[in-house]
Parts: C-alpha cells; structure tokens; sequence
C-alpha cells in the first residue's frame, strides 16, 4: 500500500503493513508466511503492560529542537515526558550543549472534558505553547481520551494557523488504536512530512540519518565525509530548518528499519529521496551492506569497497581473539524486529550461538512493500531460529529464558534485563542504537559482552536471593500457553 | 490544578498503580491502554530515584492492553480474562484492578468483574482510576480506600498502642521508604507500636492490622485525609492529623509533643527522647557549622517547586533550624482548592515571624517564569525536581531535586524525615554547594 500524504492519519501498522505481536514459531516459517500472505496475529488471553504509540511520537517530536509539542490528553499521558527530557538532556550532553528541558505542554484533561470536550483548553494551550516557546513548528499529539470522544483537531489547527504563523501538525497516536507502538513513530514522522517536509528547491549533499540519539555522529560524519557528503541525524536533536528540507538529501539511511521505514519510503515515494533498506549497520554484514547501498545510491560502489576492505583488515585481528573467547556461549534476543533481527546476525559474527530470537512485533513487509532485509537475511541462513512474537510480553520471556538458561540474554527497551538477571541470566541492555554499529563498534560490543560474562556476581547474587512473581504452575507450562488460535 | 501542564510533577490517578505495587505481594491489575503502565511507572518509578520493577511491577504489570476491539465491544471479557489469569500466573496475595481512562469512559463493569472473584474468595478488589479523574495523589486515596472497603476485615478488638502511620505516598515521594522507616521509629520511641503497610515485611499481616489500630496517625498535608476519615467512618477509629512533614529538629521535636500529648504518653518520656535527639543532631552541626558559616557560597535564600509533603517541611527546616530565608514557594502537587487554605496557614508560622508566599501550580513552566523574575541577591538555592535544574543553571544557583521527578538521583533508604533526615539534608545541601567549585 502506497504511502498517503494527504491523509491526516497515517494508519496504523496492523492495518497498513499486517504487522503482529502475538506469534511462536521460526524464522523460516515467519518469513514464509510474510512472504506468501499467509500470516496472522494470534492474541493473549493474558498479558501485561507494553507501550504504546504516544510514547514513542512524543520522544521523537519533543526533542526537534525548536519545535514544541502540546499534549491533548489528561496528564499521565505525558508522564513519558520525564524520561524524554532525561534522555534529552543526555544528547545535549554528549553534544557539549547547554541544557534545556523539553517543551511539551500538556492540556491536563479532566473528568468534565470528556463529557463536553475540550477543544477550548487546546486551543488555548496551543496559543499558550506558542507564547512560552516561540517554537518554529507545533505539534499536537492526540490521546485515547481526545481519541474516543472525537476531538475535531483539525478545525482547532484550521483556526490557529490563521493567527501563528508557525506551522501546526497533528499527531495521531492513541494508545488504544495500536498495540505496535512503532506506529507513533510513523505518526510523527507523517506529521513531519505532511507539515514541515517541502519539495526539494536544490540537491544537497546531505545524508537523512534516522536515528534516536546520535552517540555515533562523529564517526558517521567522518565516514560520509570520504564521500563529501555530510548527515543530518533526525528527528531528535535536528531544527525545524533541517526538517524541512529533507526532501533537498541525497539518501536517506536509517539506524533501525523500525524506525525508518515510514519516512525512509516517504521520501522517496513523494520527492525521489533514495531509501537505502538493507541490513542496518549493525556488525561486518550490516555495516557492509548498508554502505554498498549508500554507495549504489550516490554512484560510489568502488569507493565504498575499498573502504570496507580497509576496515575489515583493520578489525580481522581483534575480532579473532574476540570470537575465541566467545565461542559457544549461548544467547536469547530480546528487542524490536529491526533490532532483534540485526543483533541475532551480528551475535553470530562474534562467534555466539543465537538459541532464541523474541522481537516485540514483527513487519511482514515495510512500507516499500518488502520483506525487511534483515528478517530475509535470516531467513536465508543455514539455520532455522526458534522465534516468537510479543508485545514486550515478560511472562512469556521468562519462562523461556527459564527453560531455555541460555549463559546471555541481550534485549533493547526499559525495564527488560532486569528479569533475566533474577534468573542468574547475564543480560546486556542495548540502551544505544550504536552499539555495536559497524567495524569498531562490533569489537567494543565484543568486550562488552565478555566483560559481562567474566564477572556475572550480581546476576548470581540476585538470582540467590530474589524470588520471581511468577508461580510455579506458570513456570512448569509451555511458554506460549496463552497464545490463542489466529483469528481470520 | 492548572488548566494546561509544562514539565509534570505528578501524573494521573492511575499512577496508584504504584501504590499498590507498595504492598508486599499486592499486584495491581490494569484495565487500561498499552502505554498507561509504562509511562507511569516510568515517571513514578524508574526517572524518580531509581525506583525500578522491584517484585512484580514495571513490564509485570499485568493489563488488559485496551485496544480498538474492546472500546468499541467493551473490554468486560478481556478483563475477567485477564483477572483469572493473573490468579494462575501471579505468585501474590492480593490482586487490585485499577482502571485507566478508556475502561471508564466506554463504561466497562468493573465492579462486576470484580465481585465474581470476590464471591469465589480470591483477593481481588477494583478502584475506578481514570486518569482524567485526577492527580496519583488523588488515586492513591482511591485505592487505599478501595481496598479499607473491599478487603480489610472489621476487628475483633483494638489493640491499645497500635498506631497506623499514613503519610507520604510511595513512589511518588522517592525517599518513601525511608521516610515511613524513620516515622515508624520515631513512633515507636514514645512507647507506641507503629503499623505501615508500605515497605518490604509488612503485606497482608499489616493490612490486616489497619482495622485494630487504636488510632491512625496521618503525617501529611492533605493526601490521605480522606482515608483517614474513612476509617474513623467504617471502623470507628480515631485519626490524628499532622499535617507537616517532620524535617530536622524543631519540626521533629514538635511532631513528637504533638503525638505524645495526643496518645497520652509521659511529657518526661517525650522529652528524654527529644534531648537525646538533639544532642546527637547538634553535634554534628555544631562540628560542621565553620564550614556552613564560613563558605562565602551559603545560599541564603531559597525557593521550593515540590509538592506539598516536601514544599512545607523543607521550608520549616531551612528557615527553622539552618537559619535560611525563603522566596516563593510552588506547591505543585494539585492540592484540592479545599485544602489549599490550610496549607497556606502553615507557612505563616515560622521561627521569628518569618512567613512565606505560597503558589499553588501544577505548571512547573509558570512557577520558572515566576522564578526568572525573582531578583535573587546571591546564589538561590531550589529544591525542587530533576526539571529545575535548568532554571538552576539559567539562574546560577544550586538545585537538589527532593520531589517528583527525582530522575538525577539514586535514592535507596535515604530519609529526609525526622533528626536523621534532617542531617541528611543539610549533607546533600551543602554537598552540592561545595562540590560546585571544586
């Protein structure tokens, strides 16, 4: 399905890719029904917490630096915006900037408002956010409450934009409308191309770099810099300037194929911008793979070749001893697709042996209407991984990691590792989208991960001591028990 | 409660999930959206002091993950589903539902769902905490009433001495614990046998302890009020309300007079247990007061952005005990209008007829433009959250953040309340402003 700009609402992942979040199985039987149509949601008859859009719109939108965000929802909806501005002010901090807290203002909806609305107070907020922050752009991002009674945003931006004369987007991201919380990311990206993104007046040399937090952005400009190109890392830390020109790069090159997918394709689609969607830059194969795509976009291949010749000789020797000292140690991942998918791959080349791979949705295709790169490229592996499919579902995590006692456990997102540790499990958090990005970043993952395994005393400790919530009886069944049939 | 919301310093009621959470194998059960669990445990828990997953909470959480299907069908199966789910799953002893914005706006039966485990003997117990319904500090009375209602059983008689101690809320306030571990020990100096039901070993047997309290002893402002009031309705018993945090020794020796009058202990007992206090308090001041008197960068004056627990007592230590002089003061917790009068009585008593300005807001983005136009003679010192650290760094002062959010700092079982809280403030004060130029 092609991508429409002229919708306010981009749809969620589930009805625009048949994405999923509940499934058991393997990689080559995921693929293949993907591939062939065939494949189908299966739900929870229990479940817990996971996340939902709004976190994931308001952590991108909130953190553009000259923009601002009004939250329209009652005001745990922003309570996100805590960890936003910690994690914000850590990207000021490695940039040497000065510190600012995020501008987000929240409408603090009440009872009386979802009996009568509240299109009033968001406007006012709105004007409000306008006054405090001076911001280049507006965003407004929606809630199940505003959501379910029917706020008419719309007509409120209508009305604003004939008195600020910055522009204002809506962010459709309730919570309830999607359990792949990918789907904000998508939300926000749309609402970035249909009200900031403007048709290209020249070509640049500019590189768009989806990313969250940029900790690589050093070694990715020196490295486009052998090409004379230079990146522009979004949407986090970017201005409201640079978000409008998007359309003006060479290429776009995303960090997770999660992330990407929506604005990568986008921009192509709509102004002819490359999408570069191989492997991401994840280890040998990624870093490999995404640079020759980088490099068949500007026409560079020879260049890109010798580059990669380069830094494999540099690295043979460290990754050898590397992969000695981890031969054999088993692990399970634990982390969205893109990265699940691209950090099983780059595990293997350290020498791991991948046992699992639990990814908290899976994308049938991306908005290019192709299987990810990097779930075919596990796919077309010798091996068949066991793989399961769940919305950060931590019941089912640990009774597999329970069954399964792999010597690692290595997962992406808060409030994972912390399990697996209480089974005596080591576990790494890929806290950073760059560990492990390319040639140097593979050794540093290396030694970080047998840094972990040398010293596992407080994974030990706490397994002694602390007991799980689960019960026995739930220990003892089969880690999917509660997955239920496909519903057609 | 401000119309709009910049830089949130409580969130939601649904945030009482974390209280729950605060009972020793309690489990809350969410009946809400996909997001609401994380995003609250995030700001209450893991970005305030580091409060993390502990048993059974962050991503165990269960909940129903509300999606288009149930508000449009109603989310009633899915919650008996995943209420009979949890029972099997779940190692614990008590299961309380708490809703979240769209099960009480699509009207799901909760209370029906409920009962049907109720009337099987399972512990499960419901309160209705739509978000939009009001502040954490709000919904923390709607479940701690919730479960007064629905599980605690009448006693058989009142055990004399037995005081319950309500007061700061957990997770909200960082430093909860040790905070309720110092009241209880202060408590249990006059003679008397505190019960908390808050904290690690205290779960089911000190819950079942709340009903033969011969009094409730509520040390707060305004939050818990209503239950308070509850339990003197339902079982008859008596509250005292204190309504200042006890922070250092003249608040602390005033609590303590305050309960032993009240409880009818020895004036002379009350009294040894003051001396001894403030001797051991007053050396360490008296040992360290060259370096407070002598260092040029004493602040001398200060604000508090913080809710109301922190916003009053640290005032009442600053100005009281370390000799301070307070600017503004913003109370950001969402105090009921109806409260808001006493509250602001409070900080007209202080030592010397020293009184304070007081603002109620929830808008921490008001309270710093506020604060911008303060003309501060000297470095200010603000306590208040992690969001005023900028606004410290605009300004040239020192900031120490004490009240939601907490996320720059590690709090284990550091208390601010009582002689040892105290001590522990002025360590963390004057910590800062040494470590500033060194």
């Amino acid at each position: 399905m092609a991508i429409n700009l002229n919708h306010s609402e981009v749809p969620t992942r589930e009805n625009r890719l048949g994405s999923i979040t509940g499934y058991q199985g393997t990689i080559k039987d995921l693929v293949g029904q993907a591939a062939c149509g065939s494949l189908r949601n299966k739900e929870r008859c229990f479940s817990q917490a996971s996340a939902c859009s709004s976190g994931c719109a308001q952590g991108q939108l909130s953190r553009i630096v000259d923009a601002a965000v009004v939250n329209h929802g009652p005001v745990g909806c922003a309570a996100d915006t805590v960890g936003g501005n910690t994690v914000n002010k850590w990207g000021q901090h490695i940039r040497g900037w000065e510190h600012k807290n995020i501008r987000l203002i929240n409408t603090n909806m009440v009872e009386e408002d979802t009996v009568f609305g509240a299109v009033t107070k968001l406007r006012e907020a709105v004007q409000e956010a306008y006054k405090r922050f001076k911001p280049k752009a507006i965003f407004i991002t929606t809630s199940c409450v505003s959501g379910i009674i029917g706020e008419d945003i719309q007509s409120v931006i209508e009305e604003l934009q004939a008195e600020i004369p910055v522009p204002i987007g809506s962010v459709n991201c309730e919570g309830f409308r999607s359990k792949i919380w990918a789907t904000g990311f998508d939300a926000a990206f749309h609402a970035v191309l249909t009200t900031l993104v403007k048709p290209p007046v020249r070509k640049s040399n500019t590189v768009n770099v989806i990313n969250f937090n940029g900790s690589a952005r050093k070694q990715i400009t020196e490295m486009l810099a052998q090409f004379a190109l230079e990146p522009v890392f979004l949407l986090p830390y970017s201005s409201v300037e640079q978000l409008t020109r998007l359309s003006e790069a060479v290429a776009t090159v995303s960090i997770c194929g999660t992330l990407g997918s929506y604005i990568g394709n986008a921009l192509e689609q709509e102004y002819g911008v490359p999408y570069v969607k191989t492997l991401q830059p994840h280890g040998l194969a990624g870093m490999n793979s995404w640079l020759r795509g980088l490099g068949a976009v500007i026409g560079k291949e020879a260049a890109v070749e010798k580059y990669i010749r380069q830094q494999e000789e540099r690295i043979a020797p460290e990754l050898a001893i590397i992969r000695s000292q981890l031969q054999g140690y088993k692990a399970v991942v634990g982390m969205g697709p893109s990265f699940g998918q691209n950090y099983i791959r780059t595990l293997r080349e350290l020498g791991i042996d991948v046992i699992w791979g639990s990814t908290w949705h899976f994308d049938p295709q991306h908005d290019n209407g192709s299987c990810p790169a990097s779930a075919q490229y596990l796919f077309a592996g010798e091996d068949n991984l066991p793989v399961s499919v769940a919305d950060q579902q931590n019941f089912e995590v640990i009774n597999l990691l329970n069954r399964l006692q792999p010597d690692l456990y290595v997962a992406r997102h808060g409030g994972t590792t912390v399990w697996a540790t209480k089974l005596g499990i080591p576990s790494i958090m890929i806290n950073d989208e760059y560990t492990a990005y390319g040639y140097q970043g593979l050794i540093d993952f290396g030694y970080r991960i047998v840094d972990a395994l040398t010293n596992r005393s407080l994974a030990k400790n706490l397994a002694a001591r602390v007991k799980l919530p689960y019960t026995d009886w739930w220990l003892r069944q089969d880690s999917f028990a509660f997955l239920e049939e496909a519903s057609q | 409660m401000a119309q709009y919301v910049e830089q949130i310093r409580h969130v939601c009621s649904l945030g009482a999930l974390q209280s729950v959470l605060a009972i020793e194998r309690a489990v809350p059960i969410l009946h809400a959206g996909p997001g609401c669990g994380q995003k609250l445990w995030g700001a209450l828990g893991l970005q305030n002091g580091c409060q993390g997953s502990g048993y059974v909470g962050g991503h165990s959480v269960p909940c129903t993950n509300i999606g288009e299907k149930e508000v449009i069908f109603g989310g009633n199966e899915r919650l008996r589903d995943i209420i009979a789910n949890s029972l099997k799953v779940l190692d614990a002893d008590l299961f309380v539902v708490v809703t979240g914005c769209v099960a009480d706006i699509v009207g799901d039966d909760v209370g029906e769902a409920t009962r049907r485990f109720q009337e099987q003997g399972q512990p499960v117990v419901y309160a209705e905490t739509g978000g939009f319904k009001g502040t954490n500090l709000f919904g923390h009375e709607l479940v701690l009433d919730a479960i007064i209602d629905q599980y605690l059983p009448p006693a058989a008689n009142v055990q004399p001495g037995l005081v319950n101690i309500w007061s700061v809320v957990p997770y909200h306030d960082a430093f909860w614990l040790g905070n309720l571990t110092e009241l209880e020990r202060l408590v249990s100096e006059l003679g008397l046998t505190p019960n908390v039901i808050f904290g690690p070993g205290k779960g089911m047997e000190a819950l079942y302890k709340v009903p033969q309290a011969q009094w409730n002893l509520l040390v707060s402002p305004w939050v818990g009020l209503k239950n308070v009031r509850h339990l003197a309705e339902k079982f008859n018993t008596p509250y005292l309300h204190y309504p200042v945090l006890p922070i250092g020794p003249t608040e602390t020796a005033n609590f303590l007079r305050t309960i032993g009058e009240y409880a009818g202990v020895a004036g002379k007992r009350v009294e040894r247990v003051i001396s001894r206090h403030e001797a051991e308090y007053y050396y360490y001041i008296e040992r360290s007061a060259d370096v407070l008197l002598e260092t040029r960068l004493l602040p001398r004056r200060f604000v508090t952005i913080a809710d109301s627990f922190y916003s009053l007592g640290v005032s009442r230590f600053l100005i009281n005990d370390l000799g301070l002089l307070p600017e503004l003061q913003y109370i950001t917790d969402g105090v009921p209008e109806e409260y808001q009068g006493d509250i602001t009585a409070q900080f007209q008593h202080f030592t010397d007829g020293i009184t304070a300005k007081v603002v109620f807001t929830n808008d921490g983005g008001a309270a710093h433009a506020d604060i911008r136009q303060i003309k501060f003679r000297g470095r200010p010192l603000i306590i208040g959250s992690a969001w005023d650290k900028v606004l410290a760094e605009e300004l040239n002062g020192y900031q120490l953040s004490v009240s939601m959010p907490v996320s720059d700092r590690l709090a284990l079982d550091r208390a601010y309340v009582g002689y040892q809280g105290g001590l522990r403030l002025a360590e963390d004060i004057y910590s800062l402003v040494l470590a500033d130029f060194q």
